[in-house]
């Protein structure tokens, strides 16, 4: 019973998305418009779900003392500080519970939730961002090796693409005749994004979009339930 | 008399038929087509001599209040967030500005809600066609008939992940992609969730499931819970494993590496939806020297993985995980028949070039829902 | 053991390979120099659904990333808007990110210091904030947007605010541009906004993430313009005639791209170096 009653919920809003898509007339339209409400509504009560979550388990490894507890303390400190500060004054336009606290904007430059959202979490964000660069860097030193006829053709198309992208494309192979323009680094590495890329990533995508009907049919149909938490 | 009168009426209806077509000034208005009723779709052709147009619609005083006023010869403006069945009236007024000329066209229509969306009918179509075909192989499946399925060694290697993990005594690391509960591609991540749940529960190796959102990890619980039931260990479960970081992209980043670097995982799974931050998460990953294993719908951020992990499944091998892992007939059918889908889509495309290389361009225009 | 010690030379090459882009990067800052870019046809097409959309139309940028991105979206979300207001669109401002609703501010008042007081909140523009959902909240807004977004981020009634007086529906906009850095994201624009109810849009992407989108950039206009990363925010600066901060940033981020070449020539080398190192071993055996 447990697990039928959420199958037949998937079966009949499955149902009734699939026929809403095709028929306008109410009230098929209707029902979309209202499943999606309701999806709506129970994310924003998922929030304070998570938030619960992240209390509890940081609360929990404190109290245990578990390895490295210390650092569920600096999560639990810039969770309170952050909605505490955003509780009692508010942030950008909308006001807190005390106001938009003009004196303390005027000492800070802005609001008290704004200036650490500004010179702390965005530096922090855009550092945890920034070492995609550094893992690019190192992956590539590692994986462009030549090996195999495909490896190498990786690797020529990599040098291309990545040379390309940079402003000393222009400068390296402006010399090409007007004829030969194609030959161009900029050009050549437009041709292989838009045409051999774009071609491989469509192929992907429509297999992909056929195991995505598969699955849904398979979930809709109740013969996979595994994520409901009751496998076949 | 009432002969010349006739003949005068003619001639002036043949003059107005065969007058230059720029010289008359035409508009009207019609309920939009396969819609639920909410719009009207107004089209005007001009004559070269006005400068400004007015579109006014009715209110219910039937007091005229402008609707559009961006000037065109030959346009068309579709006005939506109407009530269906509702009878509307308008009129189009020109305006020469220089000449101080005008001259106000009518119209009137009434909205209705149509029973199908005409323009979807080749989405309709293919969609029956495919669904059938899996149903097909579905019930051949369950009729006993023998189905191939190719090896996919990213799958085959689970166990051994997993193995490898528990003879290390570390935990393993699972991550559901970054998506939301809406997105098909954490379903697939959940349900292989499932199967990676009920194998560390017999081997006795901890799991360790951190979620980006709320509902997402609310699920995991549910799944993880029933493979330990199903595993019989119900008391190895441990609800804190499977855990709620932060929404924020880059924060659960962070959060992950974190835990990759001081927990040490030996196995660490990446299934579902990842974006910019795909190479950061299995680089740590790699650092730590865990088997990895990840697997995404988005093919953007496959070089990523296949560069930095063990094992990569390609989309919709993420989608078909869950079938292959559990042998389960029925659900290997379905795989059946998405390569019928797959030869099906082949077929159209060579087609489609052939008709447009022949001119036949009905071809194109009904899969775009042109007739 | 072996395996250690191959994880530790890892460990080293790689705080090596770091260091090196570091210095990669602060070099062109500290001594900067001038390379020209050129725009392609992706950020070419992105800025003509812009530049031909008539004066007053209302528009929507949606602000769908967060600070971690802020470099390589925001001068994108700058370049747009100043475009915008140049055309006098009117701007709806909206995210499906968290963060978004501060990065739409922190854009407006950067762009608001060239235009001044010619620019007026809840006339020529308006932040509705952030609303979770994705997908489901673009539905929804095709069907009315202000059950979506009763009230802006200042906490002014949707009815009250000028610009949105004869807005009803998503239908009544003119183009969307989806500044995106994951999901919800362009994705969920192009699906619903383009797929469901044909309103332009175009995107803006980072770089990782571009190469994904660009099978929506076809004949059907799924993607009306992509701008992929610094260099595309670079593009759109040189189109609109003035040097940003992405132009700015494209001298290091050319120098990595070289250093990143030298690398894949230094792994090539090394991968060489070992593999003769074996065969000689190998022969040496042998012998």
């Amino acid at each position: 019973m447990k697990s039928k009653i959420p199958q037949l919920l998937a079966f009949l809003s499955g149902l009734v998305i699939l026929v809403a898509a095709f028929i306008p007339h109410t009230p098929f339209g209707m029902f979309e418009e209202t499943l999606t409400n309701w999806f709506m509504i129970i994310s924003s009560f998922a929030i304070l779900l998570g938030q619960s979550s992240l209390i509890q388990s940081n609360v929990a490894k404190i109290t245990q003392k578990a390895p490295n507890w210390k650092y569920h303390i600096a999560t639990l400190v810039s969770f309170g500080v952050m909605l505490i500060f955003g509780l009692l004054w508010g942030m950008e336009n909308t006001p807190g519970i005390l106001g938009q606290g003009e004196k303390l904007a005027e000492s800070l430059g802005s609001k008290p939730f704004d200036y650490l959202f500004e010179y702390a979490f965005m530096p922090l964000s855009s550092t945890m961002f920034s070492l995609l660069a550094f893992y690019i860097a190192s992956a590539a030193y590692r994986a462009f090796i030549m090996r195999t006829f495909e490896s190498n053709l990786l690797l020529i198309t990599a040098v291309i693409v990545m040379l390309g992208r940079t402003s000393f494309a222009t400068i390296l192979t402006s010399w090409i005749p007007d004829s030969l323009h194609f030959l161009r680094l900029p050009e050549l590495t437009d041709f292989i994004m838009q045409y051999p890329n774009t071609a491989a990533q469509r192929a992907i995508l429509i297999s992909a979009a056929l195991g995505v009907v598969g699955a849904s049919l398979r979930i809709i149909l109740g013969i996979e339930r595994s994520y409901l938490g009751g496998e076949k | 008399m009432k002969h010349l009168h006739l003949i005068l009426l003619f001639l002036l209806i043949s003059m107005v038929a065969f007058a230059n077509p720029e010289e008359i000034d035409t508009y009207y208005a019609e309920d939009a087509p396969w819609d639920d009723g909410t719009a009207v779709l107004h089209k005007w052709n001009l004559s070269a001599k006005w400068d400004s147009l007015s579109l006014q619609k009715a209110d219910s005083l039937g007091v005229y209040q402008e609707i559009f006023n961006e000037f065109s010869l030959s346009g068309q403006y579709k006005e939506t967030g109407l009530t269906p069945d509702i009878k509307h009236q308008y009129r189009l007024v020109l305006y020469n500005k220089e000449q101080g000329d005008s001259l106000t066209l009518f119209a009137e229509t009434t909205t209705q809600q149509q029973w199908f969306s005409m323009d979807k009918l080749p989405l309709l179509i293919l969609l029956l066609i495919i669904c059938s075909s899996v149903l097909y192989y579905i019930l051949s499946a369950r009729r006993g008939k023998e189905l191939f399925i190719r090896r996919i060694s990213g799958l085959d290697s689970i166990d051994e992940a997993i193995g490898r993990a528990t003879e290390k005594g570390k935990p393993i690391l699972y991550v559901p992609g970054i998506s939301d509960l809406n997105d098909i591609q954490t379903i697939a991540s959940l349900n292989i969730l499932n199967h990676v749940a009920m194998k560390s529960a017999e081997y006795g190796t901890e799991l360790l499931v951190p979620c980006r959102f709320s509902m997402v990890m609310s699920a995991a619980h549910e799944t993880v819970k029933d493979a330990y039931l199903k595993a019989g260990r119900p008391d190895a479960y441990k609800e804190d494993n499977i855990f709620y970081v932060t929404d924020d992209q880059f924060g659960f980043v962070a959060g992950v590496d974190g835990i990759m670097l001081r927990e040490m995982p030996a196995a660490n799974f990446f299934l579902g939806a990842f974006w910019a931050e795909s190479l950061i998460l299995t680089e740590t990953g790699f650092i730590t020297g865990a088997i990895q294993t990840a697997g995404t719908g988005q093919p953007h951020q496959l070089p990523f993985f296949v560069v930095s992990c063990d094992y990569t499944l390609i989309g919709e091998e993420l989608y078909a995980a869950s079938a292959y892992l559990s042998r389960d007939p029925q659900q290997l059918g379905s795989l059946k028949g998405q390569d019928f889908g797959k030869l099906l889509t082949i077929i159209l495309i060579l087609a489609g070039i052939i008709a447009e290389i022949a001119g036949f361009g009905w071809f194109k225009n009904f899969f775009e829902g042109v007739f | 053991m072996s395996e250690d010690i191959n994880l530790t030379k890892t460990l080293r090459e790689r705080r090596i390979i770091f260091l090196l882009l570091v210095l990669a990067v602060a070099i062109p800052i500290i001594f900067p120099f001038s390379l020209k870019t050129h725009s392609t046809p992706l950020t070419e097409k992105a800025f003509n659904l812009i530049e031909s959309t008539p004066a007053g139309s209302p528009v929507i940028i949606s602000f769908d990333y967060d600070p971690s991105t802020v470099t390589e979206l925001q001068p994108m979300a700058i370049a747009i808007i100043e475009h915008a207001w140049r055309k006098n669109h009117r701007i709806i401002a909206m995210a499906m990110w968290p963060q978004g609703s501060q990065m739409a501010d922190m854009a407006f008042s950067e762009v608001q210091k060239k235009f001044g007081e010619e620019k007026v909140y809840g006339v020529d523009y308006v932040n509705l904030g952030y609303k979770p959902g994705g997908m489901v909240i673009i539905q929804t807004m095709g069907r009315n947007l202000k059950t979506v977004f009763p009230k802006d981020t200042a906490m002014n009634d949707y009815d009250s605010i000028p610009l949105l007086k004869n807005i009803k529906t998503i239908k009544d906009i003119k183009y969307v541009v989806s500044l995106s850095a994951g999901d919800p994201g362009l994705r969920d624009w192009i699906m619903t906004a383009n797929g469901k109810f044909g309103i332009p849009v175009a995107g803006g992407t980072t770089a990782v993430s571009a190469p994904g989108f660009l099978p929506y950039v076809n004949d059907q206009n799924q993607l009306s313009g992509l701008l992929g990363g610094l260099k595309a925010a670079a593009e759109y600066e040189l189109l609109l005639g003035y040097e940003g901060t992405a132009s700015r940033g494209m001298n290091p981020q050319s120098i990595a791209h070289l250093l990143i070449l030298a690398l894949i020539v230094a792994g090539n080398i090394r991968v060489w170096r070992n593999r003769r190192k074996e065969k000689m071993a190998k022969e040496v055996n042998n012998g």
